[in-house]
This record gives C-alpha cells, sequence and structure tokens, in this order.
C-alpha cells in the first residue's frame, strides 16, 4: 500500500529486449554533476564500446546515459561498475584531502577560528 | 613536432585556437598505452597540495568598506580528470547544502524600502549556523517550522530622533536605530536549540534598510536548510573554481631587447632574466605557475616561434571561498561526500530493481 517512491534511475525502451548490452538509461534529479563523471569513468572501462550523456531538455531535469558494451558484458553492470569505481575514486580524494589539511593545520597553527 | 604524451597530458595553446581541449586517454584510443581504469594506478598518481587556508579579517583604511573578510583556501588537485574535478567544483556551488532565511512575516514595515524587496534581501543574508545539524524542511509544513528544520529570528526596530544633537546635519548622529544591519536580528531559539551556541548572520554589518524618525520594521524570520540550485542563497560559496597549472617553455634563447619584450609579455614573475655571456639578458622561465595565459606573446611576430604555451590537463589549481558559514576546507568534504552519496544511492536502488523483493 505504501506509496512507491519516485525512483531516480530508469532504462528506456530499447529496439531489441533481448540485447543487453545496449541500454539507455534515465537519471532523474541528475545532471551534468554525476553525468559527465559516470561517463568519464565508464569509458575508463575496456569493456565498453560506447558511452555518453546528454540532457535532453533543459527545463527537464534528468539525463539519459548511453552505453553500448562489447559483448561479454551487459550495460547494466558496466553501469554498476562505473558506480562503485566513481565511489572509489571520491573515498581516496576524501581521504587524501583530509590528510593533508591536518598536516596542513599541523604546520600551520596561526588560524584564528572566529572571524565575527 | 608534438609528441604523443604532449597529446595525452597537454591543452595546447595556440595563437589563433586552443588544441587537445579534451580529455583522450581511453582505452583502445592509443596503441601501446593501457589505459583501462586500474583503483591502484589511480591512488598512486593522485595527489592533493594545500596552498593556503586562511581565515582572518584584514583592517584597510579607506572609503566604504573598511573590514575585509578572508576565510579561503587553495589547493592543487593533480591526477584526476577534469570530468570528477568539476563535479566537485559544481556541487560545492549547487549542491552542499547551507541555511538561509526562506520565509518572512511582515507585522510592520513602514520604511521605505518595500516588503517584498526586504524579504528577498533578508534571504541573502548570509546565515552562520551548521547546516548538516539540520534536516531538510517538509515541503508544505507549516511556516513556523521545528526545532529540526527552522530557525526563527525576531527583527523588531524603531527609529527615533536623537534629542541630544540638535544642530547636527550628520544623520548617524541625529537618528537612533537609523541603519538596520543585521546586528539587530534576535534568534529565538525553539525547544533545545540553545545547545547550538552562536546562532545568527555571519556579519553583523549588513545594510538591510535605512528608516528616519517614526518608521519601524516588525519582522520573524523563518531560516531552512536548503542547496543552490533551489536558490543562491543557500550556496555555501562566494566563489568555487578552479585552473590548470600553465606549463611554458622556451624553444630557443631570447635575449637582449627581445628578453624584457617577453618579460612583458607575461604576468609579474613568470618570466626571469638572468646576465649570460658578454652581459647579454637572458630570459628564463621562472614560475608558470603565475602566468595567466594571456597568450600575449603571440602577438609579436619576433618572439611567437620561441614559446611553447601548455596547460596541464590533471593539474588543477582550486580555489574555495567560503560565504562564511563553514570553513572552505569543511566544503569540500561535504562535496566529495555528497558526489559519493550520488554513486551509492543509485547503486543501491540499481541493486533493488535488479532483484525485485516478493510483494
Amino acid at each position: 500500500m505504501a506509496d512507491k517512491k519516485k525512483q531516480k534511475i530508469e532504462v528506456l525502451p530499447s529496439e531489441d529486449k533481448e540485447d543487453e548490452t545496449v541500454s539507455t538509461f534515465v537519471l532523474h534529479d541528475e545532471d551534468h554533476t554525476l553525468g559527465n563523471s559516470l561517463r568519464y569513468i565508464i569509458m575508463k572501462n575496456p569493456d565498453v564500446q560506447f558511452c555518453g550523456y546528454s540532457v535532453p531538455h533543459p527545463t527537464e531535469n534528468n539525463i539519459h546515459l548511453r552505453i553500448q558494451t562489447h559483448d561479454d558484458t551487459t550495460a547494466l553492470d558496466v553501469l554498476k561498475k562505473g558506480l562503485r569505481d566513481l565511489s572509489d575514486v571520491c573515498s581516496h580524494v576524501l581521504t587524501t584531502f583530509q590528510a593533508e589539511v591536518d598536516e596542513y593545520k599541523a604546520s600551520h597553527p596561526q588560524t584564528s577560528h572566529d572571524a565575527t | 613536432m608534438t609528441s604523443m604524451d604532449d597529446i595525452r597530458n597537454k591543452v595546447r595553446l595556440l595563437e589563433h585556437g586552443v588544441d587537445h581541449v579534451h580529455s583522450s586517454a581511453f582505452p583502445g584510443n592509443y596503441p601501446g598505452y593501457d589505459d583501462d581504469w586500474s583503483k591502484e594506478k589511480f591512488e598512486r598518481n593522485f595527489k592533493i597540495q594545500i596552498i593556503h587556508i586562511t581565515n582572518e579579517v584584514k583592517r584597510h583604511t579607506g572609503i566604504g568598506m573598511d573590514l575585509d573578510y578572508i576565510d579561503e583556501m587553495e589547493f592543487d588537485m593533480i591526477g584526476i580528470d577534469a570530468a570528477i574535478a568539476n563535479a566537485i567544483r559544481r556541487i560545492l556551488i549547487a549542491e552542499v547544502p547551507s541555511m538561509a532565511i526562506e520565509k518572512v512575516h511582515i507585522y510592520n514595515n513602514t520604511s521605505i524600502i518595500q516588503d517584498e524587496v526586504l524579504a528577498h534581501r533578508l534571504g541573502l543574508v548570509p546565515i552562520k549556523a551548521d547546516p548538516r545539524l539540520f534536516e531538510y524542511a517538509q515541503p508544505g509544513a507549516e511556516d513556523e517550522g521545528t526545532e529540526e528544520d527552522t530557525l526563527e529570528f525576531r527583527l523588531k526596530v524603531k527609529c527615533t530622533k536623537n534629542p541630544a544633537a540638535r544642530d547636527s546635519t550628520d544623520p548617524d548622529q541625529m537618528y537612533r536605530d537609523h541603519k538596520i544591519t543585521t546586528k539587530y536580528f534576535e534568534w529565538l531559539p525553539k525547544g533545545n536549540q540553545e545547545h547550538l551556541g552562536n546562532i545568527g548572520p555571519v556579519r553583523d554589518n549588513i545594510l538591510l534598510a535605512k528608516m528616519r524618525p517614526g518608521q519601524e520594521l516588525d519582522l520573524r524570520l523563518f531560516c531552512v536548510k536548503g542547496v543552490g540550485k533551489d536558490h543562491t542563497k543557500f550556496s555555501p560559496v562566494a566563489t568555487a573554481s578552479y585552473r590548470l597549472l600553465p606549463s611554458i617553455e622556451l624553444l630557443r634563447p631570447v635575449e637582449g631587447a627581445d628578453a624584457d619584450k617577453l618579460q612583458r609579455c607575461f604576468s609579474p614573475g613568470v618570466i626571469g632574466l638572468t646576465t649570460g655571456k658578454k652581459g647579454k639578458k637572458k630570459a628564463f622561465v621562472a614560475d608558470a605557475r603565475r602566468d595567466t595565459i594571456s597568450r600575449e606573446v603571440f602577438r609579436h611576430e619576433e618572439l611567437k616561434d620561441a614559446v611553447k604555451l601548455e596547460r596541464m590537463r590533471d593539474h588543477f589549481i582550486f580555489s574555495v571561498e567560503s560565504v562564511g558559514a563553514l570553513r572552505p576546507e569543511v566544503l569540500v568534504v561535504e562535496a566529495i561526500k555528497v558526489l559519493q552519496a550520488k554513486c551509492h544511492t543509485l547503486l543501491q536502488e540499481l541493486e533493488e530493481q535488479t532483484q525485485p523483493a516478493a510483494s
């Protein structure tokens, strides 16, 4: 009975339903921020034949992400791997950044913390 | 000749255009190169260098504003693609939350500034409160909100004459409370909010309205959590930007008067001069980082063949200036977390869709 939560991601119907190597995903409430980062990380995957994204309409808040893979994997798996890789990148950037900030603060102990 | 590595790693700036703009190091593009994604390779090459984190008030004597509030940081992010660096920049501006006044109840406003204009000005006032301690307000909820999602302020002032200053013509002496700044904000803590400590406008000298004796304001201000893509007033940064590290190479010796000319083509400090053999001045690249890549040098026939101008495609010089609620280094951390959260919610939803629970 619970209200169906609005889905953030859906698959656009394709001509050949059997072919799992080709898919266009619609990401709701997303823009170039995630679109371009995902496109980059997915294109880095050697199993991918093509990956691109578009913003179909500037006032509609969604993007289309197209993935075509080589035969031995599916577009969905490639997308999942892309999301995991991007998340790994974030983790590493985060820990590196925090370590550098801590080091900087240890060597520059001046900072007056409240400007007001 | 441009080498393959140059095409892959550098953006080339020419007299009439820019070459090799996009990253092209994808699997299959370059025979003999391994461009497959590898976590280990990325982590080996990725570096961050903090250049400075500054949080201070500078006092300078001049007309108008005499205080400069500086709350900014600069850092280098090396070994990452523009797609992800740009995502971090975009999230800083549009998706890291902060608190701002969203609803204003106007009980009385006899000043000359119109209700709607005043309400808009109030919305833009940066509020010093940690947005991480608050929830987003429920859509359609009462304006007053709850202690979890709303901060309330009162702004109640009446301008009066100063009877002591009869002969003065200076408004500052003739009237009391005639400049309504953010220092008149009075915080009305809800529930347990007193524990939050120092809550209020980031600066207490932001001018909102000017009044004359007899005019008054009586307002209630309701502050909520929001993100910059909804309204810029929620953006936690004044600026968040990056530029690519410039790389300047001298292809042949530049000496004498040409050396002086070359120096003047670049930002101060970029080109240095030494005295070479026979006391002739000789130009060298002292600090390419300081350059703005104006490309002025290409306007001089006698110099244009002497320099190679490039930018490192994977070296980002970030500059983040906070509006004042959170420190810039905290904002960057929050931005990265937002990007990671996007990945997690999508992954989770994909997992749920592929294994639908029996209903």
